[in-house]
Protein backbone atom coordinates (compact mmCIF):
# COMPACT_ATOMS: atom_id res chain seq x y z
CA UNK A 1 0.00 0.00 0.00
CA UNK A 2 1.70 2.86 1.61
CA UNK A 3 5.25 3.60 -1.06
CA UNK A 4 8.37 1.96 0.36
CA UNK A 5 6.65 0.74 3.51
CA UNK A 6 6.46 -2.91 4.15
CA UNK A 7 3.28 -4.10 5.46
CA UNK A 8 1.37 -6.80 7.42
CA UNK A 9 -2.00 -7.73 6.53
CA UNK A 10 -4.17 -8.17 9.57
CA UNK A 11 -7.68 -8.09 10.12
CA UNK A 12 -10.56 -7.14 7.91
CA UNK A 13 -12.21 -3.77 7.80
CA UNK A 14 -14.30 -1.37 5.49
CA UNK A 15 -13.50 2.17 5.55
CA UNK A 16 -16.07 4.63 4.01
CA UNK A 17 -15.23 7.96 2.55
CA UNK A 18 -17.61 10.64 1.47
CA UNK A 19 -17.03 13.20 -1.40
CA UNK A 20 -19.73 15.74 -2.63
CA UNK A 21 -20.25 16.85 -5.60
CA UNK A 22 -22.57 19.61 -7.48
CA UNK A 23 -23.55 19.09 -11.46
CA UNK A 24 -26.57 19.12 -13.40
CA UNK A 25 -28.74 16.41 -15.69
CA UNK A 26 -32.06 15.79 -17.59
CA UNK A 27 -33.47 12.45 -18.04
CA UNK A 28 -34.51 12.10 -21.09
CA UNK A 29 -33.93 8.64 -23.49
CA UNK A 30 -33.85 9.00 -27.24
CA UNK A 31 -35.95 5.35 -27.38
CA UNK A 32 -39.02 7.31 -26.19
CA UNK A 33 -40.88 9.81 -27.45
CA UNK A 34 -41.25 13.49 -26.02
CA UNK A 35 -44.43 12.65 -24.50
CA UNK A 36 -43.09 9.44 -23.25
CA UNK A 37 -40.30 10.65 -21.73
CA UNK A 38 -42.53 13.44 -19.76
CA UNK A 39 -44.56 10.40 -18.94
CA UNK A 40 -42.01 8.18 -17.35
CA UNK A 41 -39.63 10.81 -16.19
CA UNK A 42 -41.56 13.57 -15.18
CA UNK A 43 -40.24 17.05 -13.90
CA UNK A 44 -36.47 15.45 -14.62
CA UNK A 45 -37.23 15.64 -18.19
CA UNK A 46 -37.52 19.56 -18.01
CA UNK A 47 -35.56 20.60 -21.30
CA UNK A 48 -33.31 22.52 -19.37
CA UNK A 49 -32.08 20.16 -16.97
CA UNK A 50 -31.75 20.32 -13.14
CA UNK A 51 -29.44 19.85 -10.25
CA UNK A 52 -28.39 18.18 -7.15
CA UNK A 53 -25.80 18.13 -4.75
CA UNK A 54 -24.57 14.24 -4.50
CA UNK A 55 -22.66 13.06 -1.76
CA UNK A 56 -20.46 9.96 -3.52
CA UNK A 57 -19.57 7.31 -0.36
CA UNK A 58 -16.84 5.14 -1.27
CA UNK A 59 -16.12 2.12 0.78
CA UNK A 60 -13.03 -0.30 0.63
CA UNK A 61 -12.56 -3.63 1.74
CA UNK A 62 -9.33 -5.35 2.89
CA UNK A 63 -6.92 -5.80 5.86
CA UNK A 64 -5.40 -3.57 8.26
CA UNK A 65 -2.19 -3.28 8.02
CA UNK A 66 -0.43 -4.23 11.36
CA UNK A 67 2.35 -1.06 10.49
CA UNK A 68 -0.17 1.75 9.41
CA UNK A 69 -3.31 0.64 11.27
CA UNK A 70 -5.21 1.69 8.30
CA UNK A 71 -6.43 -0.32 5.12
CA UNK A 72 -5.47 2.21 2.82
CA UNK A 73 -3.55 5.28 2.82
CA UNK A 74 -6.34 7.61 2.38
CA UNK A 75 -4.03 10.61 1.01
CA UNK A 76 -3.74 8.11 -2.14
CA UNK A 77 -7.52 7.43 -2.11
CA UNK A 78 -8.47 11.48 -1.99
CA UNK A 79 -5.66 12.22 -4.72
CA UNK A 80 -7.94 9.40 -7.36
CA UNK A 81 -11.10 11.27 -6.19
CA UNK A 82 -9.83 14.71 -6.43
CA UNK A 83 -8.35 13.63 -9.99
CA UNK A 84 -11.41 11.11 -11.60
CA UNK A 85 -14.13 11.77 -9.38
CA UNK A 86 -14.17 15.21 -8.78
CA UNK A 87 -12.35 16.61 -11.37
CA UNK A 88 -14.67 15.19 -13.94
CA UNK A 89 -18.05 15.34 -12.90
CA UNK A 90 -18.10 18.58 -10.34
CA UNK A 91 -19.93 21.60 -11.17
CA UNK A 92 -20.45 19.51 -14.68
CA UNK A 93 -23.52 18.90 -16.88
CA UNK A 94 -23.76 15.02 -16.98
CA UNK A 95 -25.50 15.32 -20.31
CA UNK A 96 -22.67 16.27 -22.04
CA UNK A 97 -19.82 13.58 -20.88
CA UNK A 98 -19.17 10.77 -23.22
CA UNK A 99 -19.87 8.64 -19.89
CA UNK A 100 -23.21 9.15 -20.83
CA UNK A 101 -23.76 9.65 -24.31
CA UNK A 102 -25.28 6.20 -24.69
CA UNK A 103 -27.17 6.04 -21.18
CA UNK A 104 -29.08 8.05 -19.36
CA UNK A 105 -27.49 10.16 -16.35
CA UNK A 106 -29.84 8.38 -13.76
CA UNK A 107 -28.13 8.19 -10.55
CA UNK A 108 -28.48 4.49 -10.38
CA UNK A 109 -25.90 4.60 -14.00
CA UNK A 110 -24.47 7.46 -12.49
CA UNK A 111 -23.67 5.29 -9.63
CA UNK A 112 -22.88 2.50 -11.88
CA UNK A 113 -20.35 4.84 -13.37
CA UNK A 114 -18.48 5.71 -10.44
CA UNK A 115 -18.19 2.07 -9.19
CA UNK A 116 -16.36 1.27 -12.58
CA UNK A 117 -14.36 4.02 -12.26
CA UNK A 118 -13.09 3.39 -8.74
CA UNK A 119 -12.12 0.02 -9.60
CA UNK A 120 -8.87 1.35 -11.11
CA UNK A 121 -7.97 2.34 -7.90
CA UNK A 122 -5.08 0.41 -6.51
CA UNK A 123 -4.87 1.55 -2.72
CA UNK A 124 -7.39 -1.02 -1.77
CA UNK A 125 -10.46 -3.04 -2.82
CA UNK A 126 -13.71 -0.40 -3.63
CA UNK A 127 -16.34 -2.78 -2.35
CA UNK A 128 -19.30 -0.26 -2.39
CA UNK A 129 -20.03 2.54 -3.84
CA UNK A 130 -23.35 4.67 -2.68
CA UNK A 131 -24.67 7.78 -4.25
CA UNK A 132 -27.24 10.20 -2.38
CA UNK A 133 -29.10 12.37 -4.74
CA UNK A 134 -31.22 13.79 -1.94
CA UNK A 135 -31.16 13.51 1.50
CA UNK A 136 -34.05 11.33 0.17
CA UNK A 137 -32.92 9.01 -2.44
CA UNK A 138 -29.63 7.08 -2.67
CA UNK A 139 -28.17 4.32 -4.57
CA UNK A 140 -25.59 1.64 -4.27
CA UNK A 141 -23.52 -0.50 -5.86
CA UNK A 142 -21.13 -3.26 -4.59
CA UNK A 143 -20.07 -6.75 -3.02
CA UNK A 144 -22.03 -8.00 -0.89
CA UNK A 145 -19.60 -7.83 2.24
CA UNK A 146 -18.44 -11.50 3.98
CA UNK A 147 -19.96 -10.24 7.40
CA UNK A 148 -18.90 -12.37 10.23
CA UNK B 1 -33.41 -11.73 12.36
CA UNK B 2 -33.34 -7.97 13.54
CA UNK B 3 -30.86 -5.82 13.33
CA UNK B 4 -30.54 -3.16 16.45
CA UNK B 5 -28.19 -0.25 16.69
CA UNK B 6 -27.22 1.69 19.02
CA UNK B 7 -25.12 4.98 19.00
CA UNK B 8 -22.57 6.84 21.10
CA UNK B 9 -20.03 9.24 21.56
CA UNK B 10 -16.71 10.11 22.70
CA UNK B 11 -14.13 12.83 22.32
CA UNK B 12 -10.35 11.36 21.99
CA UNK B 13 -7.31 12.53 21.54
CA UNK B 14 -4.78 10.95 19.68
CA UNK B 15 -1.71 10.87 17.18
CA UNK B 16 -0.47 7.97 14.27
CA UNK B 17 2.96 7.00 15.14
CA UNK B 18 4.74 3.40 14.37
CA UNK B 19 7.52 3.01 16.46
CA UNK B 20 9.49 0.60 14.75
CA UNK B 21 9.69 3.54 12.26
CA UNK B 22 12.02 6.76 12.12
CA UNK B 23 10.52 9.80 12.32
CA UNK B 24 11.10 11.13 8.33
CA UNK B 25 9.04 7.53 7.65
CA UNK B 26 6.69 8.82 10.45
CA UNK B 27 5.76 11.91 8.84
CA UNK B 28 5.83 10.68 5.20
CA UNK B 29 3.18 8.04 5.21
CA UNK B 30 1.46 9.55 8.66
CA UNK B 31 1.39 13.55 7.78
CA UNK B 32 0.18 15.71 10.27
CA UNK B 33 -1.91 12.99 12.19
CA UNK B 34 1.82 12.31 13.37
CA UNK B 35 2.29 15.27 15.72
CA UNK B 36 3.09 13.98 18.93
CA UNK B 37 0.96 16.57 20.52
CA UNK B 38 -1.68 15.10 19.17
CA UNK B 39 -4.95 16.37 17.80
CA UNK B 40 -8.88 14.74 18.07
CA UNK B 41 -12.26 14.04 16.88
CA UNK B 42 -15.53 14.03 18.34
CA UNK B 43 -16.17 10.43 17.29
CA UNK B 44 -19.64 8.64 16.60
CA UNK B 45 -19.91 4.85 16.90
CA UNK B 46 -22.08 3.11 16.25
CA UNK B 47 -23.20 -0.94 17.50
CA UNK B 48 -24.82 -3.47 15.29
CA UNK B 49 -26.50 -6.55 16.83
CA UNK B 50 -28.33 -9.15 15.64
CA UNK B 51 -30.69 -11.53 17.44
CA UNK B 52 -34.78 -12.60 17.38
CA UNK B 53 -36.86 -10.41 18.95
CA UNK B 54 -38.15 -11.91 22.12
CA UNK B 55 -42.37 -12.79 21.74
CA UNK B 56 -42.75 -11.31 25.53
CA UNK B 57 -40.72 -8.29 25.64
CA UNK B 58 -40.51 -7.24 22.12
CA UNK B 59 -37.09 -6.79 22.06
CA UNK B 60 -34.41 -8.03 20.75
CA UNK B 61 -32.14 -6.51 23.43
CA UNK B 62 -33.07 -4.15 26.74
CA UNK B 63 -31.43 -0.60 25.30
CA UNK B 64 -31.10 1.03 28.31
CA UNK B 65 -28.92 -2.67 29.49
CA UNK B 66 -26.61 -1.81 25.90
CA UNK B 67 -26.71 1.60 26.33
CA UNK B 68 -24.78 0.74 29.91
CA UNK B 69 -22.66 -2.08 28.86
CA UNK B 70 -21.39 0.89 25.82
CA UNK B 71 -21.18 3.37 28.59
CA UNK B 72 -18.82 1.12 30.74
CA UNK B 73 -16.93 -0.89 28.16
CA UNK B 74 -15.94 2.20 25.79
CA UNK B 75 -17.29 5.72 26.55
CA UNK B 76 -15.93 5.74 30.06
CA UNK B 77 -12.87 4.67 28.82
CA UNK B 78 -11.92 6.84 25.99
CA UNK B 79 -14.29 9.78 26.23
CA UNK B 80 -11.77 13.04 26.93
CA UNK B 81 -8.97 10.90 27.14
CA UNK B 82 -5.63 10.26 25.16
CA UNK B 83 -6.11 7.33 23.00
CA UNK B 84 -1.82 7.21 22.76
CA UNK B 85 -1.06 7.93 26.69
CA UNK B 86 -4.09 6.51 28.23
CA UNK B 87 -6.19 3.96 26.96
CA UNK B 88 -4.48 0.31 26.81
CA UNK B 89 -5.17 -1.32 23.63
CA UNK B 90 -3.21 1.66 22.37
CA UNK B 91 -0.52 1.97 24.61
CA UNK B 92 3.42 2.52 23.27
CA UNK B 93 4.69 -1.09 23.00
CA UNK B 94 0.98 -2.42 21.61
CA UNK B 95 1.88 -1.24 17.76
CA UNK B 96 -1.54 -0.65 17.54
CA UNK B 97 -1.97 3.14 15.54
CA UNK B 98 -5.49 4.21 17.08
CA UNK B 99 -6.38 4.48 13.61
CA UNK B 100 -10.50 5.01 12.91
CA UNK B 101 -10.27 1.09 11.58
CA UNK B 102 -8.27 -0.18 14.82
CA UNK B 103 -10.52 2.25 16.93
CA UNK B 104 -13.30 -0.15 15.29
CA UNK B 105 -11.20 -3.23 16.26
CA UNK B 106 -10.67 -2.49 19.80
CA UNK B 107 -14.19 -1.70 20.53
CA UNK B 108 -15.32 -5.06 19.03
CA UNK B 109 -12.99 -6.55 20.57
CA UNK B 110 -14.31 -4.92 23.89
CA UNK B 111 -17.91 -5.61 23.26
CA UNK B 112 -17.50 -8.86 22.14
CA UNK B 113 -19.25 -11.50 24.29
CA UNK B 114 -20.79 -9.00 26.75
CA UNK B 115 -24.07 -8.35 25.29
CA UNK B 116 -26.83 -10.82 26.62
CA UNK B 117 -29.43 -12.30 24.25
CA UNK B 118 -27.54 -10.98 20.79
CA UNK B 119 -24.54 -11.26 18.12
CA UNK B 120 -22.36 -8.26 17.79
CA UNK B 121 -22.87 -7.77 14.16
CA UNK B 122 -21.10 -4.69 12.98
CA UNK B 123 -19.14 -1.77 14.84
CA UNK B 124 -18.81 1.68 13.03
CA UNK B 125 -16.37 4.28 13.87
CA UNK B 126 -17.29 7.92 12.30
CA UNK B 127 -14.00 10.18 12.86
CA UNK B 128 -15.47 12.69 11.25
CA UNK B 129 -18.88 12.60 8.91
CA UNK B 130 -17.15 12.06 6.06
CA UNK B 131 -14.72 9.57 7.22
CA UNK B 132 -16.13 6.35 8.82
CA UNK B 133 -14.88 2.56 9.11
CA UNK B 134 -16.66 -0.69 9.98
CA UNK B 135 -15.42 -4.35 11.41
CA UNK B 136 -17.91 -6.83 11.46
CA UNK B 137 -15.01 -9.36 13.44
CA UNK B 138 -13.22 -10.83 10.51
CA UNK B 139 -10.43 -11.82 11.72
Amino acid sequence: MTAGVATTAGPKAYLSRRYRLSASHRLHSEAYSAEENRAVYGKCNNPHGHGHNYAVEVTLGGPVHAETGMVCDLGDLDAFAQTNLLERFDKMNLNTLDEFREVVPTTENFTAEVYRIFQGFTGAKVVRVRIEETGNNSFEIGEEFERG
Amino acid sequence: MILLTRKAEFSSAHYYWNEAWTEDENRRVFGRCANKNGHGHNYTLEVTVAGEVDPVSGFVVDLKELKEILEREVVSVYDHRHLNLEVAEFAAGTGMVPTTENIAIAIWERLEGKIPHAKLHRVRVYERSDLFADYYGER
